[in-house]
């Protein structure tokens, strides 16, 4: 039983309204990946295509996809868990190689979410929560989300300043990362007179939707040794849960439990702690979110996150660097997209190619991908 | 002429909340419970476990004999959230609040009712009480007691 590598990553641009179709749009991430492992079809096992339904018409996207990027006859499958399907991709992957039942395995993530209004979105989004119980009070993710840093907030003297620091460093980000979709310069004030979305949450503290692909290769040592990967990425950790959907069934209002449990299961199958953690890519749907990520890691004691966007800790030039690519508040969040997206960042970074966004030598990296209302938590963590 | 021979379909919880998206379920009394006034969850027979929202079946003994019970009483007010914007469907009611309330063996989610927002404040005791929507449908709302 060998180490498992990721071996190759692609994304395309994060936009709103591709000018393509979802095939096309996997196209671009798919081309990437596969030109950065030297890999050719038939050096690929099987493929896990990722995405959340809904947003396109497509049924049962994974044997489309598979088609379009050569991937038949091999056997491909289909995962979900809504904002975190590409990282249960990677755990799914990982365990498909790790098992010896492929030698590699090509994860891909898409969404296309311009093919419906913003408001449609909304309603698509709410419905990944509890539709019998919750979806007829009319609920949506930034107000579920809000729910928490309202709890947040409260409970340990935060400020929505404090939150506004991290679309700030977002925003200070994006610029320097081409596959952005917003590039744009946010200072303090404008986050902070920004329109409420959901109390108390504005315009600023939220992601955008965005249409995207990301595409990533896991493959063992024998494929690391016969495509002749210089620099292969070593998956050291993959750790997972799940949470009650309903509101009622939780029982943290200032974290996410399913984030917590799953850096535990991931440093511990890595052997490694928060502190090695060099670089890292959260989970920032909302600014609330890499706020209780600080914390629900172990890169601050609870509350106590607050001190590390104050002290620009974050920053890339700080002790922890986290979202140094504009994350997802910068970027864009195609949902089935997103997690590959973290995962390419954090793989680049591990090669010393990240360009501009580059930090000083990180040995380790962690990935922290949330679905939906912190219903899937998944963390993985990668090391030269 | 359709459906004359067939077993009319129990479509009751399309009655629940602004919009429904879903209308059959086994704990559809619920709804029954909701038109007399009062909201219910449902107790296990078998070991006591509690549920709100109301279930059919128990996860902890595989049991399906569950009693009713009225939520009653106050809970307190874990967090809650004012939408300015809403999914489709729900523009109408805005500006809305939903809330969680802890009733100690289990919370309720909902709206929060003729409260104004800047009264409401973590940690109040709130009640949970049956509210009839414009549109004729039903749900309820936290109020103070």
């Amino acid at each position: 039983m060998g180490r498992v590598a990721i071996i190759g990553v692609g994304q395309s641009a994060f936009s709103r309204g591709y000018p393509g179709s979802i095939r096309e749009l996997c196209f671009e991430a798919y081309k990437e990946a596969m030109t950065d492992a030297k890999a050719q079809n038939k050096d690929i096992g099987a493929s896990v295509i990722c995405s959340s339904p809904e947003y396109d018409k497509q049924r049962s996207p994974a044997g489309v996809m598979a088609e379009y990027l050569g991937l038949t006859p091999q056997p491909t499958f289909y995962a979900e868990t809504l904002c975190s399907s590409s990282s249960t991709g990677l755990k799914l992957a990982y365990s498909l190689v790790k098992s010896g039942l492929h030698q590699s395995v090509l994860v891909l993530g898409f969404q296309k979410m311009s093919e419906i209004s913003s408001a449609e979105s909304q309603e698509r989004m709410g419905r990944g929560a509890d539709i019998q119980w919750e979806s007829p009070f009319g609920t949506m993710m930034p107000a579920y989300y809000a729910m928490y840093a309202r709890a947040y907030l409260t409970h340990y003297g935060v400020t929505e300043e404090d939150l506004a620091l991290i679309r700030v460093k977002a925003a200070t980000y994006g610029p320097l990362n081409e596959k952005a979709g917003f590039k744009k310069a946010v200072d303090l004030q404008t986050c902070l007179s920004a329109d409420p979305v959901a109390s108390p949450l504005k315009v600023y503290d939220c992601c955008a939707n965005a249409d995207g692909a990301s595409c990533f290769i896991v493959a063992n040592e024998q494929v690391v040794k016969d495509l002749g990967i210089a620099k292969p990425i070593w998956v050291l950790g993959v750790g997972a849960a799940s949470a009650p959907v309903n509101m009622a069934g939780r029982d943290l209002f200032t974290g996410l439990k399913v984030a917590q449990l799953a850096s535990q299961e991931a440093y511990k199958m890595a052997g490694v702690s928060a502190k090695q953690i060099n670089v890292a890519e959260v989970h920032d749907c909302f600014t609330i979110a890499e706020m209780m990520a600080y914390e629900n890691l172990g890169f601050a004691e609870p509350g106590q996150g607050k001190e590390l966007i104050r002290a620009k800790a974050t920053y890339k030039e700080g002790h922890i660097p986290v979202n140094v690519d504009g994350g997802l508040l910068s970027k864009g969040h195609p949902i089935g997209a997103t997690g590959g997206s973290q995962i390419r960042t954090i793989v680049l970074q591990l090669r010393g190619e990240a360009g501009p966004m580059q930090v000083k030598d990180p040995q380790i990296g962690l990935v922290h991908n949330i679905g939906g209302v912190g219903l899937y938590g998944n963390v993985s963590i990668l090391g030269r | 002429m359709a459906g004359k021979d067939k077993k009319e379909k129990d479509l009751r919880f399309a009655k629940f909340g602004t919009v429904s998206f879903t209308a059959t379920t086994k704990v559809n009394d619920f709804i029954d419970h909701l038109e007399k006034g009062q909201v219910t969850g449902t107790k296990c027979n078998k070991c006591g476990m509690v549920f709100f929202p109301p279930r059919a079946d128990c996860y902890q003994c595989l049991s399906s004999d569950m009693s009713w019970f009225p939520v009653s009483g106050t809970g307190k007010l874990v967090t809650y959230s004012q939408l300015m914007y809403a999914p489709v469907g729900f523009n109408e009611d805005l500006p809305y609040a939903i809330a969680v309330l802890d009733y100690g063996d289990y919370k309720v989610f909902g709206r929060i009712g003729n409260v104004p927002l800047t009264e409401v404040q973590i940690g109040m005791e709130l009640k949970t009480e049956v509210n009839k929507l414009p549109n004729g449908q039903l749900n309820y709302v936290f109020n103070r007691p």
